[in-house]
């Protein structure tokens, strides 16, 4: 089962150090093959140096892909933690 | 003999050998390997996988124990780059593809990735490639059996570095290493702020001229108290540093018989002594020293070397681990104070043509409640664990502190509301660093519990001096009369209306000035932790009256020479 979707980066610091590391360690809880496509680029969500050297910043539409038993779930928890816990981050 | 100045970055004296730190230097040879070696080269780079990561836990775990959670981090991302699905699998690939042996296998991938975040626009990813270049190192580290500096270690060691990360300083063994140099660096470097941590000296920002002129396992001299150095001294210098070292340890073991005992003049008039903090490794260090609280907590470093606002919940984090820790003891703790020569990449404040005079700590507080209201609820909220009291910097007018009172208003009923907890009655206070403030000290001091003098400030505003700037740094005094008539009349207004008055700048920790501040009446003299102890011993010299006797004669004086003079003639 595949499931993608596509989500704007709405945090200022954009999908970098601590936001990476939390959708990185998020993505690999589960089976799935997971990717990021940003750009023409294909990295795997699992990987910390994958993700930021794509090196997304705020206002970037990202699509993440999720390939795998538990894909529709992945893809849930994936876009909801990108926009609702890291939009959370600036109002802190 | 030769002899290097840089900035004496922690206080103390040291006589050992040197070490120098050049990792730089390691040879990583280029192998092509047969098809029969590659199941032996994939075996090696996993062993060596698995030691990099024990390490790195044990790292990751003592500095969150030493220095808190905050400082660990960096080492928990080191973690993640090894257990990476991309980049194991490419080491692996370079070795099964490639032909090439584990360590230039690790090389190749690391380089590959630095050099994909080097050219990068964003500041923070080009500073992630150090990060995969810190971690691959010791990968290859552990494939070449090179030791890592810990190793090197003989006992009464001088490090010397072009500059110390926070992985070469956890991993130091203090009661070896007598002193730390370093190329770059200043007084709030890394290395400095450890080193006044373990409590050994450092000199630090001495230039291209140390790692040229230094050798390894030659004799050296560190004096951090004048941040010099002497690479192989002459007889003469060393007998004398030597007689010098001994008079410092004795006055050490002498002033730590003060340690436990309460801040008092010698006829039993109580103060308190206590100490300047900036981050959770400075807490220790207050309390070895015999600190009685903590007079300022300078909350801008929880905020400073990060890309993002720290989050309330971080900050209630730190704040009640300090609370915590000091248990009944004070805590005062200031508000953000940001701009001026401290500045935050991420808030993005234009530049000014004068920092000291614009948009800065109160001023920026008051107009951006998502970094002022964070910080206050996480004060409050942290409240409950020990003796808080909020403190105000940069305070000019009644009307400031009327509105940083009703935003802390506006917080409690929030938190009320939510059902959270917190000391009601928490004590509110301001610093007196703007000549304006204390003018109107009268009016001032009916609205708060407590004023803190912030000499720094004060002075620079009072003289019109910029403190940063080396050309005029001499006058940059607290000996000049005006000053000395400011925190007089400061201490007045604050007692004509029953509240309580310290000082957290420098002169709280001043020798010469002990005696004035006595007479004049302050309440708290607030420091850095080394200087508590030698404050301590000189109050115990001096009887209140006859302090008090003196304040009349010293405020009558015309120029900082007159006071410097007669300051120090009164010195016991």
């Amino acid at each position: 089962m595949v499931e993608e979707k596509k989500v704007v980066i709405t945090n200022k610091t954009g999908l970098h150090a601590r936001p990476a590391a939390q959708f990185v360690q998020k993505a690999g809880k589960f089976d799935s093959k997971i990717e990021i496509i940003f750009e023409e680029k294909e990295v795997n969500a699992k990987s910390i140096m994958g993700v930021m050297s794509l090196g997304v910043g705020k206002g970037n539409e990202i699509t993440v892909r999720a390939d795998g038993e538990d894909a529709q779930e992945a893809i849930k928890e994936l876009v909801e933690f990108i926009e609702v816990e890291m939009a959370k981050e600036d109002e802190e | 003999m030769i002899l290097i100045e840089g900035i004496a970055a922690s206080p103390g004296i040291a006589i050992g050998k040197t070490l120098l730190k050049k990792e730089e230097n390691i040879e990583i040879n280029k192998e092509n390997i047969t098809e029969n070696e590659i199941e032996n080269e994939l075996e090696k780079l996993h062993s060596a996988l698995d030691d990099a990561k024990e390490s790195l836990e044990e790292l990751r775990q003592d500095t969150a124990e030493k220095l808190g959670d905050e400082k660990a981090e960096i080492f928990a991302a080191h973690l993640m780059i090894l257990d990476d699905p991309e980049v194991i699998p490419a080491f692996e690939n370079k070795i099964k593809d490639d032909k090439l042996n584990a360590a230039a296998a690790v090389k190749s991938v690391v380089d590959q990735y630095a050099a994909m975040f080097a050219a990068m626009d964003d500041e923070y990813l080009r500073e992630r490639g150090s990060d995969i270049k810190d971690v691959g190192m010791r990968v290859i580290k552990n494939l070449l059996g090179v030791n890592t500096i810990s190793d090197q270690i003989e006992d009464n060691v001088v490090i010397i570095a072009e500059d110390l990360t926070p992985s070469d300083t956890a991993q130091l063994d203090t009661d070896k290493v007598l002193a730390f140099l370093t190329k770059e660096g200043s007084r709030t470097s890394h290395s400095a702020i450890m080193a006044r941590s373990l409590g050994i000296p450092a000199v630090v920002g001495l230039g291209t001229e140390l790692l040229e002129k230094a050798e390894n396992g030659i004799e050296i001299i560190v004096d951090g108290n004048s941040g010099k150095i002497y690479f192989e001294p002459d007889q003469t210098t060393l007998d004398d540093y030597k007689v010098k070292l001994a008079d410092y340890e004795a006055e050490l073991e002498r002033l730590l018989s003060y340690k436990d005992q309460k801040a008092a003049s010698k006829d039993g008039y109580e103060v308190e002594v206590v100490g300047n903090m900036g981050n959770l490794a400075d807490v220790d260090p207050i309390l070895e020293n015999g600190g009685e609280g903590v007079g300022l907590f300078r909350s801008e470093f929880l905020y400073m070397d990060r890309d993002q606002l720290p989050t309330e919940e971080e900050q209630f984090e730190v704040y009640k681990e300090v609370a915590e820790k000091m248990g009944e003891r004070p805590v005062v703790i200031r508000t953000l104070d940001v701009g001026g020569d401290k500045d935050i990449p991420y808030l993005d404040f234009p530049a000014e043509m004068n920092p000291f005079l614009g948009y800065r700590a109160i001023r920026v507080c008051l107009e951006r409640d998502d970094i002022f209201k964070p910080q206050l609820r996480a004060l409050l909220r942290a409240s409950n664990y020990g003796n808080l009291k909020i403190m105000f910097p940069m305070i000019s007018s009644v009307r400031e502190l009327l509105a940083a009172k009703s935003k802390l208003a506006e917080v409690k009923t929030e938190l009320e509301k939510e059902g959270h907890k917190f000391n009601q009655n928490i004590e509110v206070g301001m610093m007196i660093e703007i000549p304006a403030a204390v003018m109107i000290a009268d009016h001032l001091a009916k609205e708060v519990d407590f004023f803190s003098i912030g000499t720094n400030d004060l002075i620079q505003y009072t003289v019109a001096v910029d403190r940063t700037n080396e050309k005029i740094a001499k006058m940059h005094t607290p000996y000049h009369p005006a000053v000395l008539r400011l925190i007089k009349q400061t201490i007045s207004a604050a007692h004509e209306a029953g509240i309580w008055v310290g000082m957290c700048g420098e002169a709280a920790g001043d020798e010469l000035l002990l005696p004035f501040l006595l007479g004049a009446g302050l309440d708290e003299f607030s420091m850095s932790a080394v200087s508590i102890l030698k404050i301590k011993e000189i109050l115990s010299q001096w009887e209140k009256s006859e302090a008090e006797s003196e304040v009349a004669e010293i405020l009558a004086l015309s120029t900082v020479a007159e006071v410097k003079d007669y300051l120090t003639k009164l010195k016991k």
